[in-house]
């Protein structure tokens, strides 16, 4: 009964009794096998060396070099591939046939050779040596696979973090910790400033793990810091993250996440958590933290009908900090099973003592907890800081400045409906950036613009009143008000009119902007001491201290300022 | 099995049970419990027996309202346990889907 030629083996026989040799190579012949012969150890392992056969049948007695010592050596020879060797033996003590097998041997057969005992026992070997081969070469696939994926991720990782610290997640006032592979969990956190020298940063979560979870993150980010340099509010940058990941993502994936603002001139930070465990506000005097509960569903789910933007706004001033961080960390479980959870936390945020550690000190309380630290909890602090000690945000300008315009004026009206959803600053200062003589002067334009936009519509079209804003209290009311407002607002108008005119080698820009509201006692108001530990009052004085010139006419209705340049060199 | 699906005699109504865990492990039998459906009008997906939800649980709830109708879907998830409730309550579910 002949092998098949698949099946069809190498087979090396070593036996000094050369009667013995003929009779087994014979056999074995017969069964389809190709046959090397050895007339002793020494030659058998010389012979497997040049000829690599898959198979070994080995007399255990023979001259020059015995059967267990060639089978040792053919054994470490062979490596991790299996060579299988069967010892042909006369041996009958128990002793003498384990030696055998010790020695590296994987069978044994008696002397005299049964011939269907024999073909047996080759194929029963064989099959273990085709599946010693297929592990074998299983494992280097996985091996191999590994290595492709570890570095498809370092690499996708080195172009994430190109764009990722693109923004200012090194400024002073940062502090955060997350594991290098974060991305990868699905972990994001981006900060980036603004035109008008506020901070945005993002904490975000993908649900999954791996190469699904990591996708979301670049068009996020690209959303994120190209809204973020355009001076577009949280409002309208979630609005495009959510319709971004909503129209990319598959409807079982999406992003929890948490976004602040952190308006350091007028001390304000505004904030919007879908999805995020509890963020917490802490108060540098003293007064018991504030969480800030996730009120949204997070980005990617809704449709940009029912995406709701509504952030809130809190006071934020010296000493104070956000606190934010991804479920890893009340989601952290110990042996028995049991979370990590809000009330473990928040007794870290009340013993902290010094604020440098709080993010340390979560880390030990969770290892304390856990026995051992996890690597995929992401935690960012934001503290205040003096705007002076932030410097200035930068911006690039990659043209020339030849086509500069130097002499023209525009005017803009804002209705009610789109008072109601749009932000027209990016546009109107995008327009401006056309004058490079401005461009030194951007920060403080897109400030100055922003008061008298934002003073137009809250106090003049809405007619709100800032003294609201003298508690905390007070304070939240203002924007609840703000918003439902707005929401109702059914008429009303701002106008802005921009004149710029050429001045020597430079020029000078004169904004004003007129609202629809009431008008207020300017003289009286500019007359009061400025602010310093209110919660209000602090924007015309900005916009008095950052402008050439302003005044207030028509009642208080219309605001004028201007701003001059001196010739570029 | 930990997913079951029952519909009710006037073939309005597919009940989804989850019994254990809800998690990745159950995405196959989950949306093989709705998958096929077409008659249906409002879906129940019955917590009572579910002690763990993930964010992937949350995904395929998401799967669950987009094949019944999306914005318009009718989707109650009843017998919430506490901790499910505050797992559902982070993400703010309660807008999209009836919790009861």
């Amino acid at each position: 009964m002949a092998v098949s030629a698949a099946e069809r083996l190498t087979v090396l026989i070593a036996d000094d009794n050369a009667s013995d040799r003929m009779l087994l190579s014979a056999i074995v012949s017969r069964q389809g096998h190709d046959v090397l012969a050895a007339s002793d150890g020494a030659e058998a392992v010389g012979l497997f060396e040049r000829r690599r056969p898959q198979l070994v049948l080995m007399d255990a007695m023979m001259p020059v070099m015995d059967g267990f010592e060639a089978a040792r050596r053919i054994k470490e020879l062979a490596g991790e591939s299996l060579v299988p060797i069967i010892f042909l033996t006369s041996l009958t003590e128990g002793e003498d046939l384990a030696r055998c097998l010790d020695a590296g041997g994987d069978d044994f057969v008696a002397k005299p050779y049964n011939q269907i005992v024999l073909a047996a026992k080759i194929n029963a070997m064989n099959r273990l040596r085709l599946l010693q081969e297929t592990v074998l070469q299983q494992r280097d696939m996985i091996t191999r696979h590994h290595k492709y994926l570890l570095n498809e991720q370092r690499v996708a990782k080195a172009v994430f973090d190109q764009v990722a610290h693109s923004g200012c997640l090194s400024a002073p006032n940062i502090r955060y910790l997350q594991s290098p592979y974060a991305l990868f969990n699905g972990d994001l956190l981006l900060a980036a400033w603004a035109p008008s020298g506020n901070m945005h940063l993002l904490l975000g979560d993908f649900t999954g793990h791996g190469l699904p979870a990591a996708v979301g993150a670049m068009p996020l980010a690209e959303v994120f810091y190209g809204m973020t340099a355009k001076g577009y509010g949280l409002p309208e940058t979630l609005r495009e993250m959510n319709a971004k990941l909503k129209r990319i993502l598959p409807v079982d994936m999406f992003c929890c996440a948490a976004l602040i603002c952190v308006n350091f001139k007028q001390q304000l930070v505004e904030v919007w958590n879908g999805g995020l465990p509890d963020a917490y506000l802490l108060h540098g005097d003293g007064r018991p933290h504030t969480p800030l509960v996730s009120t949204h569903v997070p980005l990617g789910v809704l449709s940009a009908g029912s995406f709701d933007d509504n952030t809130q706004v809190y006071p934020f001033g010296a000493g104070d900090r956000v606190f934010l961080l991804s479920d890893g960390v009340v989601d952290s479980t110990d042996e028995s099973g049991e979370l990590f959870g809000a009330r473990r936390l928040q007794n870290v945020l009340v013993t902290n003592r010094n604020p440098a550690l709080l993010i340390e000190e979560v880390q030990w309380a969770l290892a304390r907890f856990r026995g051992q630290a996890r690597d995929d909890v992401s935690m960012v602090e934001v503290a205040y800081t003096e705007p002076d000690l932030l410097g200035p945000p930068s911006v690039i300008y990659t043209d020339s400045g030849d086509s500069s315009p130097l002499d023209w004026g525009a005017s803009f009206e804002f209705r009610a409906s789109t008072l109601k959803r749009f932000n027209p600053l990016p546009y109107l200062l995008q327009l401006l950036q056309e004058v490079h003589g401005l461009r030194l002067q951007s920060s403080e334009l897109y400030i100055v613009l922003s008061e008298l936009y934002s003073n137009a519509l809250e106090h003049g079209v809405l007619g709100l009143n800032s003294a609201l804003k003298r508690d905390a209290e007070g304070f939240g009311l203002y924007y609840t008000l703000r918003a439902e407002r707005l929401d109702a607002l059914q008429d009303g108008f701002i106008r802005i009119d921009f004149q710029v005119t050429p001045a020597g080698s430079g020029g000078r820009l004169t904004i004003s902007v007129q609202d629809s509201g009431a008008g207020f006692d300017a003289c009286h108001v500019l007359s009061l001491p400025p602010a310093v530990n209110q919660l209000s009052g602090r924007g015309l004085s900005l916009v008095k201290q950052l402008s050439d010139r302003c005044q207030w006419t028509d009642g208080g209705r219309t605001a004028s300022v201007e701003f001059a340049w001196e010739g570029l060199a | 099995m930990s997913v079951t699906s029952d519909r009710s005699p006037d073939e309005q109504q597919l009940t989804i049970k989850i019994k254990g865990r809800f998690d990745f492990s159950t995405h196959q039998d989950f949306r093989g419990a709705y998958e096929k459906e077409t008659k249906a009008k409002r879906y129940v997906v019955d917590l009572k027996e579910t002690n763990y939800l993930d964010s992937s649980a949350l995904g395929m709830l998401l799967l669950l309202r987009d094949h019944a109708g999306g914005e318009r879907a009718d989707v109650r998830l009843a017998n919430c346990n506490p901790d499910v409730v505050k797992i559902l309550a982070i993400s703010n579910f309660s807008k999209l889907f009836n919790i009861g």
